[in-house]
């Protein structure tokens, strides 16, 4: 591994406030006559994709969008539950632009860029505006004005939500927007068809390669400029709250074609998820963090108590993270809510029959809403079983949708027993390294969303990625992508008889022929799940540096017996899931090493990043400002070989601390 | 950790390019009341290629009842035998050990099989593209709480807005209408101010390409509402007759 130089992210100059403004009005236009000669090719149809390709169509540009499902509607950020963050100040309690930064800042724990994160705060506001306009159903007050919830991390109430299904209201949004745009002809949408590679000409990137995943047939897509909204890659632990589909190989690939990736290491734990039952298990359930709203985290303060949670009296119940963290309690930020349920557990006091779990306590919350509705109805003695009643019928308003989930799942109730709840893989901030135009180190490739190293440091804030995602897609694309395309305007078509075409075709063809060719013992998900098990273990909630050289090693030694022993069932021609899944492991196991070797190297603790060799007594994590105040951008230059360049971090208008939620 | 004891035996339906569809039985051993429907469908899989032999295509995603994505057509109903759930919350906790299930794909014809028990559903997307949207171009939006929307509207939109797009509702009904679905838009956005000036054509226009698409007529039989895993109401049915049939009276277009 060598070092080089330093990158620049190219921020505008000026005052924080004033940045994005004056760039706004600065940065050059492309006329309505030209927008329509330039291609641009949308890989992904999540958020920050549907919200792109639907805004650029609307501005005049051709799109092409791509997606793996049968349909852009069933993207993974379908799933997200909990909300979205803005700086709307509706709620009178001190949120400000401002403040949304800040927070963003210390809660990445001081590992992102202050230009990028400042404009997210200035753009949220506008994103609920649109999607309320575009008919989101958010939740409402009785007054018909939105509703706010408080998410981790802050201490104002700036969450936007319906129910527990945000990210599907947003989607199907940002979605009905793209089809109104594929109506009239404007964006192309093709559905089931996976991005294989993206084809560079001259240092610039032309196109793409996909595969049409009903067909097997591989085509040509040619574009002026390509964006990746792929999403995160946090499926390289197998298990996760991620879609079974989720995937690194669009921004592997173009990171192979010269696309620098950042911060790899960098994953976000999710503290509340339903624990892992058996070992068929597939992947986790996210018990949404809004829960942590109402529901109280425990653990028996003794060990070993087997006793169900509702029988363990309130005098033998720790309350951890409330004794730990007074100031935020069961609102701390993801990442060290995580440690202290591991904490918890490693020290003997989980709970359920792996005893790798923790209570999470909703009897406070419907006693407490409970008497609230007894209030506002005037009822002067309630009995307990009516404060109960219709506690839970406010808990069931605000979480029904989780609380059935949860049911299902694990067959107990919720709202009769405590939940039990475990930290599990759930967001990658690590991801394509990018400027502050949203391109990456490849002119014409750009990433947005999840797939971006993005704007969350070292742990991103709950209701935070949802907000990215849109403010890619909807508020800054549309702006950054004038920039390089107005100088493109006298390029004309792409020919996708190219060289590079066809050369770059034939690369993906014969990785496939290979992959079915093999026909060795092992099917890819026993691969993928013995990959998911290294990480987990070595490159997981915590790490060191023994465990990381040994992870190296054991990664190198699966990607070697990947490619001797996979077995590929079914023809290169048709519909087959079990090919699709080969290729998204095989550069799974790639990645992975990556994310070792930058976890390695980066000899501090940060957010999610925890080096067991770097804590405070307290055991929190311990970072190293002096020499780690840098993202960390990998280049490929061959296999097992990468080199990093650092971008490193200017804060000019937060001053930089030790992170406490004390 | 849950040992698997229950034993189960399947017919599932296989379909190829080269094979015209019809069921197999297979037999499974060591299987988990905690295991998900389609867990056990990848313990299937992976007991067919450790045999050699082509493992079951499925569509799945989330595997939280939220993509719609999974889509089986378990034992006669589509997503199974409980109410509310999707294929891929659906446990084998549901079944008894011994039990034979069977299992097919959504069959409707404007759902045209893939393959085994994957369908293709680009109907849905063209009817929400015909009009299953409010027209407003990004940076058109006023301040969000300019429009104060009373809650019960925006209650009665979301619980509409709630459908998954799965297509369970085609599945279950003889006709294969795709009324519930088409309903449920529709529905969402009449209900809310801000989809008043689109009211009337989008009814028009969805509906003319859900005729379009081979989808059959409704008789009011209610086995889509019954069968959706989100439990959309019948109530958006009627909701959407009498957008329809209003637009129709003043239209000008379609
Ligand atoms: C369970 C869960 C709950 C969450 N809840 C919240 C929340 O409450 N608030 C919040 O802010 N965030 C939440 N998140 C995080 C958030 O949902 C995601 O970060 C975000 O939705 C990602 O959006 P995206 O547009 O970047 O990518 P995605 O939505 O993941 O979309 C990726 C797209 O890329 C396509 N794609 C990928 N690879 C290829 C390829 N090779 N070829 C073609 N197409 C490809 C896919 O088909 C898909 O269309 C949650 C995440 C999870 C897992
Ligand atoms: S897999 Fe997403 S709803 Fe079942």
């Amino acid at each position: 591994m060598a070092t080089s130089s330093s990158l620049d992210a190219k921020i505008p100059q000026g005052p924080i406030e004033t940045k994005w403004s004056k760039y706004k009005s600065s940065v050059p236009l492309v006329n309505p006559a030209n927008k329509r000669n330039l291609e641009i090719i949308v890989v992904g149809t999540g958020l920050a994709g549907a919200s792109a390709a639907a805004t650029l169509a609307e501005l005049g540009y051709k799109v092409k969008a791509f997606c793996f499902q049968d349909s852009p509607r069933r993207a993974h950020s379908i799933a997200a539950q909990g909300g979205i963050n803005a700086a709307k100040n509706y709620q009178n309690d001190g949120d400000s632009i401002y403040r949304l930064f800040y927070d963003t800042i210390k809660g990445g724990d001081y590992r992102a860029r202050e230009g990028n994160v400042h404009r997210l705060a200035e753009v949220s506001g506008n994103i609920i505006d649109q999607c309320v306009a575009a008919g989101v159903p958010f939740a409402r007050e009785y007054g018909g004005l939105l509703s706010n919830r408080s998410f981790g991390g802050t201490q104002v109430q700036r969450t936007f939500y319906a129910a527990g299904q945000t990210g599907q209201q947003l989607l199907l949004g940002a979605y009905s927007g793209l089809q109104r745009q594929v109506g009239m002809g404007t964006v192309q949408m093709y559905n089931r068809h996976e991005m294989l590679d993206v084809v560079n000409i001259d240092g610039k990137c032309r196109g793409i390669i996909a595969r049409n995943l009903i067909t097997g047939e591989l085509e040509r897509h040619g574009g002026h400029a390509v964006l990746l909204c792929t999403g995160g890659y946090g499926n390289v632990f197998y298990l996760s709250t991620n879609a079974m589909g989720s995937n690194v190989t669009a921004a592997w690939k173009a990171h192979k074609k010269g696309a620098f990736f950042g911060n790899p290491c960098f994953t976000q734990i999710h503290p509340t998820c339903i624990p892992v039952s058996g070992e068929h298990q597939s992947k986790l359930t996210l018990m949404s963090e809004s829960l942590r709203n109402d529901g109280r985290i425990w653990v028996p303060k003794a060990k070993n108590d087997t006793r169900p949670g509702n029988e363990i009296p309130e005098n033998e119940r720790d309350y951890y993270l409330e004794r730990r963290y007074p100031a935020f309690g069961n609102l701390v930020p993801r990442d060290i809510a995580s440690r202290a349920a591991k904490e918890r557990c490693d020290a003997g006091y989980g709970v359920g029959t792996s005893k790798l779990a923790v209570f999470l306590d909703f009897a406070a919350a419907v006693d407490r809403y409970g008497h609230g509705e007894a209030n506002k109805n005037n009822i002067a003695n309630p009995s307990k079983e009516d404060i109960i009643t219709w506690g839970k019928a406010v808990v069931k308003e605000k979480y029904g949708n989780l609380f059935d989930m949860y049911k299902q799942i694990t067959g107990e109730d919720p709202y009769e027993v405590p939940m039990r709840i475990y930290p599990a893989v759930h967001y990658t901030m690590g991801g394509l390294w990018v400027d502050y135009n949203l391109m990456t180190t490849v002119p014409g490739l750009y990433a947005l969303g999840e797939a971006n190293f993005s704007d969350h440091g070292a742990n991103r804030l709950g209701a935070s990625a949802l907000m990215q995602g849109l403010a890619d897609g909807y508020f800054v694309i549309p702006y950054t992508i004038g920039s390089y395309l107005a100088k493109e305007i006298g390029t004309g078509k792409i020919p996708t008889d190219h060289e590079a075409f066809v050369q770059t075709e034939k690369e993906v063809k014969d990785r496939i022929d290979k992959l079915v060719s093999i026909q060795g013992k092992t099917s890819p998900e026993l691969f993928h799940r013995r990959l998911g098990q290294i990480m987990w273990d070595k490159c997981g909630m915590a790490r060191n540096a023994q465990g990381l050289k040994e992870a190296i090693v054991e990664i190198r030694a699966l990607r070697e017996e990947f490619w001797r022993d996979v077995k590929v069932m079914g023809t290169t021609t048709e519909f087959n899931p079990e090919l699709d899944k080969a290729g998204r492991v095989a550069d799974f196991i790639e990645l992975g090493e990556l994310m070792c070797i930058d976890a390695l190297t980066r000899e501090e603790s940060c957010g999610g990043h925890f080096r067991e060799e770097h804590q405070t007594e307290e055991g929190e994590a311990l970072r190293d400002d002096e020499n780690f105040m840098f993202v960390s951008a990998w280049e490929h230059k061959s296999i097992e070989n990468w080199e990093l360049h650092k971008e490193e971090l200017i804060y000019d208008n937060i001053k930089i601390a030790q992170r406490s939620y004390k | 950790m849950s040992a698997g004891n229950m034993h189960i035996k399947l017919k599932v339906w296989r379909q190829s390019n080269t094979n015209k569809g019809g069921f197999e039985d297979y037999s499974l051993d060591g299987v988990s009341p905690d295991m998900s429907f389609l867990e056990m469908f990848d313990v299937l899989n992976e007991q067919l290629i450790e045999a050699g032999t082509e493992p079951v295509a499925f569509d799945h995603d989330c595997r939280e009842g939220i993509c719609g994505a999974c889509s089986m057509y378990i034992n006669g109903r589509p997503h199974g035998p409980l109410r509310g759930v999707t294929t891929c919350q659906l446990h084998m906790r549901s079944f008894n050990d011994g039990d034979t299930i069977v299992v097919e794909p959504w069959r409707a014809e404007a759902f045209p099989v893939i393959k085994d028990l994957v369908v293709d559903r680009d109907a849905f997307d063209r009817v929400i593209a015909a009009g299953g949207f409010i027209s407003v171009n990004t940076g058109n939006a006023q301040d969000a709480n300019s429009l104060p929307i009373p809650k019960e509207a925006a209650d009665d939109a979301f619980s509409a807005a709630a459908c998954i797009g799965c297509g369970a509702c085609v599945a279950a009904c003889k006709n294969a209408s795709a009324m519930l679905f088409v309903s449920a838009k529709i529905s969402q956005l009449a209900l809310l101010p801000q989809g008043q000036a689109e009211r009337s054509i989008r009814a028009e226009k969805m509906v003319a390409q859900m005729d379009a698409e081979g989808f059959g007529a409704c008789t009011n039989t209610g086995a889509c509402s019954a069968e959706c895993p989100k439990e959309i109401s019948m109530v958006n049915i009627a909701r959407m007759n009498r957008e329809y049939i209003g637009a129709k009276i003043s239209s000008t277009a379609v």
